[in-house]
């Protein structure tokens, strides 16, 4: 078996090069690079691969006709389950789901699922194929949905609903949809013009969004169950954790969230052409060792930063981010300060962060995540720096369940659903990370794909 | 996917300031008093929170009073009626809590009398006495006297210059109400965040309790980012939807304004390249 060639590379800019812009770092595949990639692929009957999707993309069959520069096929058979390639081509997780189960994953070669995936819907992009999401055996059902927050979980059901011939609508409270594709994840990681046409594709098909409508304030759930016959919430984690810890508020310390939204939602990057400002630091600290601390720490870099650390409070092989991005971000300088952990932020006169104070941690025994568990040691050390991103995590958006009591959550703020993803509301149904806390962005398509065949299910009972 | 959010009627009610009833009939139907919306003038604009300041349910507008100090409330004072903003959300914050009350003393400095004035009405509505301390730096600044007056039994005036009222602060004015022996059963200020730090500690000394609502930057309006996060009683809180308003004696002041002042430089230069570009959009 050692002549399984090695998985094509998907080409990258250069490090220095890329710092200098927010556009894209991966290129993707050229068609020669996708084609050699393809014929990797050995086809096996069972479709490993498959199992670890959670939107059950006929992986070997795409990948065949991509062999056979059938491009516009392969691309209907992708987008017959995944109504955004191009978008989960660049961001999911393959090493932990389709690519990990990947028969050449045994013989560390897996085939580049993900890089062909994107290959596809970018082909598909610039040809200008457009896939009308409705079917043609469209048989129009009776039955109109409401969709909460326009996130992966929210278009997904959107989708699936819509090609089953229901009317539906999309309420998004921000100003332009996506949720996290748009206002967390980056533009170097992600292009914007990229969600944007995966979701005009959307919009075409007949799906409607509403912008600026905030559920739970501009309209309750009981509103909406006397115009719709089915709610689907998928509002997200968006709720930022803090650290408790002394000085959280002093100026020029961000949530995550709120330092990739400036920079992604309101483009504070192009600032002062878009008006909302940030402020850019010389000596910057994220902490968290998550994707959301990746992103924030390059982009940080990207507005000008001469030094961003990451400070973990484990050590590397315990970080959560993806190690592609991990290794982005060590590409591009970033540096990395294990086995700590913040206990208190030093201002200055005018309220400005200027100083953090780090206790030095080992690794204990595993806890309930199965990861060492970090133990404080008695020693500190502190660092000097001028802005601070809080990248430790996220709680689930309170704000509908808040004002729904009938929606049940558990004890870490989540809706509770059952396994077919409806919650303890009759016609209401949730899923993606308001249901599972911090998830993926397949994952919470995932979601979508059972509450969409749950509500239709549920709804010829009606 | 995109809504009209149509500027009906304009007036300026004194240099800087400007009032804007907006067509928004989904917020209209369901505001309350102490709630504000988000507002981006254009597609390259800021989300800026502004207060509720009267709004019809039947013909579905919402007011807005907002004064020009910066790049964002420039942009949106010069929309004319027939144009439409690009965005609008809300209504965000929870609403005051309004109950019967003997006596309410409401205080207001600046462009937020306006934002004052709901509230009044409020009380008045549900039968409260509502004393009304307003105040400006002058008299050309002092706005909605008049709508205070239709909806206070006592109103107080002060300007800093003394062209209007008397001279002083709103701060001035409560604490000699309180110290003639007038015993509210709720002092509740909007203004400027040095005025509602002064008012809170001259409330406190009384044993008068005290509610705030304060205006710290914002960007998403809705619980997700935490920009507007304060410190009231020792713990972070979400102005922007656990708020805007809070118990004033418990508010740490001046951290709220040490952050309000953050964006000072990005502010100077974003107002200069404005400026210089024509002041239009
Ligand atoms: C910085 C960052 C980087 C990430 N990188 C990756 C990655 O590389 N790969 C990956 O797989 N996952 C990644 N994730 C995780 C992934 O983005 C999320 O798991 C996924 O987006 C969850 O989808 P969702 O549909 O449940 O919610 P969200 O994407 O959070 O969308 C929720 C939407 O609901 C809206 N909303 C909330 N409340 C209301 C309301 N009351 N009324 C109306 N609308 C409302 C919000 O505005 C938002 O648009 C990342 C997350 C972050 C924060
Ligand atoms: C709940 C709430 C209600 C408000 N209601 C009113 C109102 O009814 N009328 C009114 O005139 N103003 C109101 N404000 C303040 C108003 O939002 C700011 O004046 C406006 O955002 C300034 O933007 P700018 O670009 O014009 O000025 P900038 O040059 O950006 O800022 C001038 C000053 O305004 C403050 N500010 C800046 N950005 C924001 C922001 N995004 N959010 C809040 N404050 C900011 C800062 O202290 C800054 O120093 C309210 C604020 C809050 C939080
Ligand atoms: S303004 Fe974003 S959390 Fe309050």
């Amino acid at each position: 078996m050692s002549k399984i060639k090695s998985r094509v590379l998907i080409p990258k800019r250069e490090p220095l090069e890329r710092l200098k812009d927010f556009n894209e770092v991966a290129l993707g595949y050229s068609e020669k690079e996708a084609l050699e990639e393809a014929s990797r692929c050995i086809q096996c009957p069972s479709k490993p691969c498959v199992q670890g999707c959670p939107v059950e993309i006929d992986i070997p069959r795409f990948i065949k006709l991509i062999r056979e520069r059938r491009y516009e096929e392969a691309y209907k058979v992708i987008k017959d389950k995944c109504p955004i390639p191009a978008i989960t081509g660049r961001v999911c997780p393959q090493e932990k789901q389709c690519e990990k189960l990947c028969t050449l994953a045994k013989f560390g070669k897996p085939i580049a699922i993900g890089a062909l995936e994107r290959f596809v819907a970018d082909w598909a992009r610039e040809k200008g194929v457009y896939i009308e999401v409705r079917n043609s055996n469209f048989n129009s059902k009776n039955g109109k949905i409401a969709v909460i927050g326009s996130g992966p979980a929210g278009i997904v059901v959107a989708s699936d609903l819509l090609r089953l011939g229901y009317e539906v609508t999309i309420f998004e409270a921000l100003h332009v949809p996506g949720g996290v594709l748009t206002y967390g994840i980056p533009e170097f990681r992600l292009p914007k013009r990229i969600v944007n046409d995966e979701i005009k594709c959307l919009v075409e098909s007949g799906v409607n969004i509403e912008l600026g409508f905030i559920v739970g304030k501009t309209i309750t759930i009981y509103d909406l169950l006397k115009e719709f016959n089915a709610i689907f919430i998928g509002t997200g984690a968006g709720h930022p954790r803090f650290l408790e810890i002394p000085g959280e508020n002093l100026s020029y310390i961000y949530t995550a969230n709120e330092f990739l939204t400036r920079i992604n939602l309101m483009k504070a990057y192009l600032f002062p052409y878009y008006d909302t400002p940030i402020r850019k630091g010389k000596y910057v600290a994220v902490i968290g060792g998550g994707n959301t601390a990746m992103d924030a720490a390059r982009s940080a870099l990207r507005l000008g930063a001469e030094k961003v650390f990451v400070l973990y409070r484990r050590t590397k092989s315990e970080m959560p981010a993806r190690r592609e991005e991990i290794a982005n971000a060590e590409e591009e300088g970033v540096e990395f300060i294990f086995l700590v952990q913040p206990i208190e932020f030093i201002g200055n006169s005018l309220g400005a962060v200027s100083e953090i104070k780090l206790m030095k941690m080992r690794l204990g025994e595993p806890d309930e995540t199965g990861r060492p568990k970090p133990i404080p040691t008695d020693e500190t050390i502190s660092i000097q720096v001028d802005v601070v991103i809080n990248a430790i995590g996220f709680h689930p958006n309170p704000l509908v369940p808040m004002t729904t009591p009938e929606i049940k959550v558990d004890k870490r703020g989540r809706i509770i659903v059952d396994k077919e993803g409806r919650t303890t509301m009759p016609k209401v149904y949730a899923g993606g990370d308001i249901v599972v806390g911090e998830g993926t962005v397949i994952e919470a398509m995932g979601w979508g794909r059972i509450a969409a065949r749950t509500i239709d299910r549920d709804m010829s009972f009606l | 996917m995109a809504n009209s959010y149509r500027v009906l009627r304009k007036r300026i009610l004194a240099s800087g300031i400007k009032e804007m009833d907006i067509y928004a009939p989904r917020i209209a139907r369901v505001a309350m008093p102490g709630q504000f919306i988000m507002v981006m003038a254009d597609e390259g604009g800021e989300r800026i929170p502004l207060t509720l300041v009267d709004w019809s349910k039947v013909e579905g507008w919402i007011r807005i009073v907002f004064q020009e100090v910066g790049v964002s409330t420039m942009k949106l004072g010069l929309f004319e009626p027939g144009e439409s903003l690009y965005y609008v959300s809300g209504p965000h914050g929870t609403p005051t809590h309004v109950s019967k009350l003997n006596t309410v003393v409401i205080v207001a400095g600046g462009v937020a009398i306006a934002a004052a004035y709901p509230i009044a009405k409020a009380f008045r509505d549900v039968g409260s006495r509502v004393i009304s301390i307003i105040g400006a730096k002058n008299s050309s600044l002092l706005i909605y006297e008049e709508e205070i007056k239709s909806v206070s039994t006592e109103i107080h005036i002060s300007t800093d210059d003394g062209s209007r009222g008397i001279r002083g602060f709103t701060s001035d004015v409560l604490e000699s109400l309180l110290a003639s022996g007038l015993k509210p059963d709720l002092v509740w200020m909007v203004g400027p965040t040095i005025m509602m730090k002064v008012c809170s500690a001259i409330a406190k000394r009384y044993g008068v309790r005290a509610v705030a609502s304060l205006n710290p930057i914002m960007v998403c309006g809705m619980g997700m980012c935490g920009a507007c996060r304060i410190r009231v009683d020792g713990r972070i809180r979400f102005a922007c939807f656990e708020g805007p308003e809070f118990d004033a004696s418990s508010v740490e002041w001046d951290e709220l304004i040490l952050r309000l002042q953050m964006y000072r430089e990005e502010e100077q230069l974003s107002l200069k390249r404005f400026l210089e570009g024509g002041g239009h959009i």
